[in-house]
């Protein structure tokens, strides 16, 4: 995206910062629960409260899921990485300090395609991704001078996911962002709900003329929670600098927030000594050391992965590049859909599924899982098709009773007498009533009005209940009206 | 390197410790001899050295995925000067 200007134009320079929560069922350096939704300060140890003389103990499945994310970003696996303590004084973080990774992260540079709207791809480029613990929660909203502080959620493993500065605008971002929450749920490491705070969005931003290759002051949007905002933050903090340039002003590196009710940023009141960390490595824990064998092995499990599988669908199944994005971006769907196609034709079961199949479970408000419609049965219902038992105008109507009762094509259209005709002998007599009854059109499609072939079609399928089969009316119908 | 009155201000009130005026000399003084006194270690060449963070690389011992702690929510608030509902409760954060 290019922002136009009044002596030249500008670019958007973007990079953002993602936490993902670890799927996981312990905290990761103690043994209280990551359940969302408990009672407030059920699931906290005295570790996570900041206890004198408490020692944090490190989850070993907490690494196992960073090590099979990084695999899952392409990247780098570093075999020694380091926990150091980033000290600030904030409410909801008792021990007065995050355990996180700083200069030894445990997974390095990496990379992620992303599909954008006009068929294109681009290679996202990750910095690294480090492990952290999660903060407590503060409440502002139940009392004016007071604040209430959970701590559920302190101690929570997160990973920390830094891009490069390769934005170069609001759509490459979004693409991202669904992009990797879909590897995320493939991998099973991150729930990737925006909404619920289990991933969260830090953005960077700055602008430059366009072709230049400086980097400008940038400016950083914390905590943004959807896809949507991510777009609009990123957009509207672009066009505040390029305005800001224009009139002669410069940008201070700050951290604004984004009113997702307006969709502008604001500055944030500066916090006196903001940045002063004091980051050290942390006394309290050894150094991880990862071997390649340990590593070899967490990549023998990791799952076909979206791009992959959508390579697949593409090569082997023949869908086009679309369908196969589309299907791939949710893994329940993929499964759903590779179930559902064995066997017939991938082609039309995907135009089922993404057709007549997304809108049902969307005007039911339910997801793929709680479909009443079952993959065997989708298949089943195309296969009918297939092999001319109904025709494709019936095969709605079946499915919409399947959508209602669950059951079975076959069934349906045995107890209901859908089966499609194509006995000649029964389509003739139809047809030659047809033909009877409407001498005038007859007349009118043989004085030159060939476009009525479609209506005669239409007349007889209809007096057949919709169970002729096409083509037989056709030939039928071309040899009794030339 | 040397500390002075500014910096030992700074350091208390990122420690969220406080020093009253007439202590901070004191407090100046002694910080810097405890710098000078690591500051022996300058001497040492280390050129070609990797830092060390820990001398037992290997010792770090992790713990199984599962849930052995919580449901202590009244032991966890009991040294709180301020709970309510369940909850710590600070006067307001603004931000």
């Amino acid at each position: 995206m290019i922002i136009t200007g009044k002596e030249h134009n500008w670019e958007i320079v973007c990079g953002l910062e993602i936490h993902c929560q670890i799927i996981s069922e312990a905290k990761i350096f103690s043994g209280a629960s990551t359940r969302f939704g408990a009672d407030a300060n059920e699931n906290v140890s005295f570790v996570d409260a900041g206890m004198p003389g408490m020692l944090p103990v490190l989850n070993g499945y907490c690494v196992h899921q960073a090590v099979k994310t990084g695999l899952g970003l392409r990247a780098k696996i570093n075999n020694y990485s380091e926990f150091s303590r980033k000290n600030y004084f904030y409410a909801d973080m008792p021990t007065g300090y995050q355990i996180t990774q700083f200069l030894y992260p445990i997974v390095g540079e990496g990379v992620v395609t992303v599909d954008l709207d006009d068929g294109s791809s681009k290679d996202i480029r990750i910095e690294r991704m480090h492990i952290e613990q999660d903060a407590g929660k503060s409440i502002h909203d139940i009392d004016p001078n007071k604040t209430f502080i959970d701590l559920n959620r302190a101690g929570v493993g997160l990973m920390e996911i830094v891009t490069k500065p390769d934005f170069r605008s609001p759509e490459e971002a979004g693409a991202f962002l669904r992009k990797l929450r879909s590897i995320l749920r493939y991998l099973g490491t991150c729930d990737g709900n925006m909404d619920e705070g289990s991933m969260r969005c830090d953005i960077n931003v700055s602008v430059r003329p366009e072709g230049s290759d400086e980097l400008r002051t940038r400016c950083e949007m914390k905590n943004v929670n959807s896809v949507k905002f991510v777009m609009q933050a990123i957009e509207n903090e672009a066009r505040r600098h390029v305005e800001v340039y224009e009139n002669g002003g410069s940008i201070e590196q700050e951290t604004r927030r984004f009113d997702p009710a307006t969709g502008l940023t604001k500055a944030l009141r500066k916090k006196e000594f903001a940045h002063d960390y004091r980051y050290f490595p942390e006394p309290d824990l050894p150094p991880l050391v990862l071997s390649d064998e340990y590593i070899r092995k967490v990549a023998d499990e990791l799952p076909e992965l979206p791009d992959a599988k959508k390579a697949r669908f593409v090569d082997k199944l023949g869908l086009t590049k679309y369908d196969a994005s589309v299907i791939c971006e949710n893994k329940e769907v993929a499964d759903f859909f590779e179930k559902a196609a064995a066997g017939h034709d991938a082609k039309k079961v995907a135009n089922w599924l993404m057709g007549d199949f997304f809108a049902m479970l969307k005007r039911k408000n339910i997801n793929i899982e709680e479909s009443p419609v079952t993959a065997e049965n989708l298949g089943a219902l195309v296969e009918l098709i297939e092999k001319n038992v109904i025709s494709g105008k019936i095969a709605k109507d079946v499915f919409e009773i399947m959508s209602e009762t669950g059951d079975s094509p076959a069934k349906i259209v045995e107890e209901k007498g859908l089966k499609q005709v194509t006995d000649a002998g029964a389509i003739e007599a139809i047809v030659d009533r047809v033909i009877a009854e409407n001498q005038d059109k007859v007349g009118a499609y043989k004085g030159g009005k060939t476009g009525l072939m479609g209506w005669f079609v239409g007349q007889v399928i209809k007096e057949s209940k919709g169970k002729a089969n096409p083509q037989v009316v056709n030939s039928l119908l071309a040899e009794k009206l030339n | 390197m040397a500390i002075d009155r500014q910096t030992v201000s700074r350091t208390a009130f990122l420690s969220r410790l406080k020093i009253d005026d007439d202590k901070i000399d004191a407090a100046e003084n002694e910080f810097n001899k405890i710098l000078n006194w690591v500051e022996q270690l300058n001497e040492v060449n280390t050129d070609d050295v990797a830092p060390l963070t820990a001398v037992n690389e290997n010792a770090l011992v992790c713990r199984e995925d599962k849930v052995t702690e919580g449901g202590q929510a009244d032991e966890i608030l009991a040294n709180a000067p301020m709970a309510e509902y369940g909850y710590f409760v600070v006067p307001k954060v603004v931000e």
